[in-house]
């Protein structure tokens, strides 16, 4: 039995959390909140472009290094732990659908680019209005989009986005080249990562693999983005623990009552049971499990209940002073919603999940 | 990543099998229901005698104590081999997983030599004798007393949840030996004989109608002072071997535990509100997602666990999280479901749907797992200070001799 990362994805997630800790964290973050500050850090941007980190999942033939989906859940996870300002998460995800349902020439077009990080790369899969993967609004009309993506993680910066919306058979994804398209800021309550509005009229835009491919790819975007929470989660949780091992009140640390403590070990609970599901995920995808669609749902849904429970419990451990503007409790609390609202509510997932193991269910029956 | 066994797992699992598939054909059904316990004992007694003879007793202990002296990969292989027949489980599982790992790293060579083979070959039955009804969760709070008499100790006073003390033959019991001392510094572990004049055993009717536990009363017991493990005072490091190796037992989900595909399958039958099968609604599908992540995600924690075994490294502390989750999953489970069933739910006895009546059993008992091996609020408390180094408790008592903090 081999249920844990390969040593040199572990190498790779020890890499990446050195160099975030040191080039990015919360006062990075905080320096990103400004209004007038850029999109993004251009600078570590490149150094991390020059590390290989955008290459790892790009297959060798594209100028990249075809590593596996574990590495890529290893620097989510680091981008996660340490809020970087980089459109990294958002280009691993978009890079995953391009890996598994691009034809060649669109793998020829986009790949080599982002494997160098000359192309950034975003997922536009939110809409107003729209609350599932099942409701997209936006349509196909064979080789144009029509309709309105927002929020849309890391446009501001982007060259290229991978579109959800409603072809013939059913929601699917698409390519829109951003050059010249229509696109604006838009305010959301993560005040760090930017995010905008994509308004597509008759937009040019390349279907991206079929509407089962689209499926496949929520899996996988779904792990991948289970790993960036379990990152998030795990900081908002280090943050609670070392306040409750300083701040002392009635005579001594708070980490000693139980109220505090017993939240501190729920923190943990949800966590480890975020990363079980989510390594399950990373094993499924590796062996073409044909249980991926059950797991990575519960990938999902137990990551964004670790990090909502840690992000929240890490402001009221912290009392009066994690509710200040100073404090760095808000970026956690503020980025939760920022990975709900990346591929939609926990509620859909938990049903998604459900629907899942009716299938397997009536396959076995 | 691969969920096979490596190649010298694969191949001492094809031997445990085929000599199960030799050895323990007369468990391939269930036991019949109601056996009582002469008859439990005796049939726990014959498989262990055969397990014996074929070296699959003591698998990881070491073989001066007549161990095999293989990993805990090994042990847990033949444990999943064996869990495929309805061989008697439980009598042995906590002498040989508790009290004898106890007795030999902490007693003398001629007690070794005397207990420790005849325990492994099942002759003799083992129960560990710590907790009291004013000692449970703050177990060095213990008052049963150990006075000192020549070559002998007099013990005197009450233990309780005792499993299995009314079948077995010895037990480790934990004294105060010293209450001029602090509470964990004047407690002393012995062997205890069970048949002892003065040893009196009560089973207790448990909530659930069962009787797993005993209380066990000791009246001028004498005990040789050859019995005592460890040092005079270092009763409290030989209680923390034992409730190590407890650690490692309490934790998975009991096998005849519902799970979320007993809800999936209930809530297809009935009826939601409004007419509909339960199955559609929102909140019922939320709640067989959420049994499902907790309980498979505790699996799943456990074979991470299993692979830093079969790699020969020391598991993380994720496995901590077991018992608190599984325990508490099975009651929310079982009482979701028995809501969802109305009346039904709550009809008992003969008129009772067979499976409600498991969903009931599951509710009761469950109430009982939260407490057994380590309370919810306990096992917390070692999370946060194990695993995250929070600090420990208060606790005023820590250093007051333990005769000026509590009542004589």
């Amino acid at each position: 039995m081999n249920f844990d990362f390969s040593d040199e994805a572990k190498e790779l997630g020890e890499q990446a959390r050195k160099l975030l800790a040191e080039k990015a964290g919360t006062g990075p973050a905080r320096r990103a909140m400004a209004a007038d500050a850029p999109a993004m850090d251009a600078a570590l941007w490149k150094e991390i472009a020059e590390l290989g980190w955008t290459a790892a999942r790009v297959p060798e033939a594209h100028g990249g290094l075809g590593l596996t989906v574990e590495e890529v859940a290893q620097l989510a996870e680091a981008a996660g732990g340490s809020l970087a300002h980089v459109p990294l998460v958002s280009t691993l995800l978009a890079t995953e659908a391009l890996v598994l349902a691009g034809t060649e020439a669109q793998q020829a077009k986009w790949l080599p680019g982002i494997a160098s990080g000359e192309i950034i790369a975003c997922v536009a899969w939110s809409e107003p209005g729209a609350v599932s993967p099942a409701t997209v609004k936006t349509v196909s009309s064979g080789s144009a989009l029509t309709g309105v993506k927002q929020p849309v993680a890391d446009l501001a910066v982007a060259h290229v986005a991978i579109v959800a919306a409603a072809g013939a058979d059913g929601p699917r994804l698409y390519i829109v080249d951003l050059k010249g398209a229509q696109t604006a800021a838009v305010e959301t309550v993560d005040l760090v990562r930017r995010h905008g509005k994509l308004t597509l009229s008759a937009t040019p835009a390349e279907a991206l693999g079929t509407a089962s491919d689209y499926q496949d790819w929520l899996d996988r975007a779904a792990v991948i983005l289970a790993y960036e929470a379990i990152g998030t989660a795990g900081a908002a949780m280090a943050m609670t623990v070392d306040y409750a091992k300083t701040r002392v009140a009635f005579g001594q640390k708070i980490g000693r009552y139980q109220a505090v403590k017993h939240k501190c070990a729920d923190m943990y609970i949800k966590l480890e049971l975020a990363r079980a599901h989510a390594l399950h995920g990373l094993a499924m995808i590796g062996t073409n499990g044909a249980e991926l669609r059950q797991v990575a749902a519960a990938a999902r849904v137990a990551s964004l209940d670790a990090l909502a429970y840690c992000a929240e419990e890490n402001v009221q451990l912290h009392g009066g002073i994690g509710f200040t503007w100073e404090s760095d409790c808000q970026f956690y609390y503020r980025r939760n919603r920022a990975l709900v609202a990346a591929l939609g509510p926990r509620g859909w997932w938990a049903d998604r999940l459900v629907r899942a193991l009716e299938q397997r269910n009536s396959a076995a029956a | 990543m691969d969920f096979n066994d490596a190649p010298q797992e694969a191949e001492f699992r094809a031997v445990v099998r085929a000599w199960l598939n030799e050895n323990a054909t007369e468990y391939r059904d269930p036991p019949p229901e109601g056996m009582k316990l002469p008859e439990f004992i005796a049939r726990s007694k014959a498989w262990q005698a055969k397990k014996h003879a074929a070296g699959y007793t003591g698998i990881t202990w070491p073989k001066m104590f007549g161990g095999q002296g293989l990993t805990p990969m090994h042990s847990i292989i033949y444990g999943q081999e064996e869990s495929r027949w309805h061989v008697p489980q439980g009598l042995y599982s906590i002498g040989l997983g508790m009290c004898i790992p106890t007795v030999f790293t902490h007693g003398n060579p001629e007690v070794v030599q005397r207990y420790v083979p005849k325990a492994l070959l099942g002759e003799e039955v083992w129960c560990q004798l710590f907790s009291e009804p004013a000692a449970g969760s703050d177990l060095a709070g213990i008052r049963t007393k150990a006075v000192r008499e020549g070559d002998e100790w007099v013990i005197d006073g009450q233990k309780v949840w005792t499993s299995f003390a009314h079948a077995s033959d010895f037990g480790i019991v934990v004294c105060r030996t010293d209450p001029n001392m602090p509470k964990h510094k004047g407690l002393t572990m012995f062997i205890v004989n069970m048949k002892a004049p003065g040893v009196t055993v009560k089973g207790i009717k448990q909530m659930s109608g069962g009787s797993d536990f005993n209380e066990v009363f000791f009246d001028g017991v004498r005990v040789n002072d050859s019995h005592r493990l460890g040092a005079v005072g270092d009763g409290w490091k030989a209680a923390l071997t034992t409730l190590m190796h407890e650690r490692l037992a309490v934790g998975g989900k009991p096998r005849y535990a519902p799970g979320y595909e007993t809800l999936m399958k209930l809530a297809k039958d009935v009826e939601a509100p409004d007419g509909s099968p339960a199955i559609g609604a929102s909140d019922v599908r939320q709640k067989i997602a959420q049994t499902y992540i907790n309980d498979q995600g505790i699996k799943l924690t456990q074979m991470r666990a299993l692979s830093a075994l079969s790699k020969g490294q020391v598991p993380g502390p994720e496995q901590s999280i077991s018992k608190v989750v599984v325990a508490k999953t099975m009651q929310d489970l079982a009482s979701f479901a028995l809501d969802l069933s109305g009346g039904d739910g709550f009809v008992a006895g003969a008129d009772a749907d067979p499976e409600l009546a498991k969903l009931q059993g599951s509710y009761i008992g469950s109430a009982g797992l939260r407490i057994a091996g380590g309370t919810d609020e306990i096992l917390r408390n070692i999370i946060a200070e194990r695993v995250l180094g929070l600090p420990g408790d208060m606790r005023p008592d820590k250093d007051t001799p333990f005769n000026q903090s509590v009542p004589a």
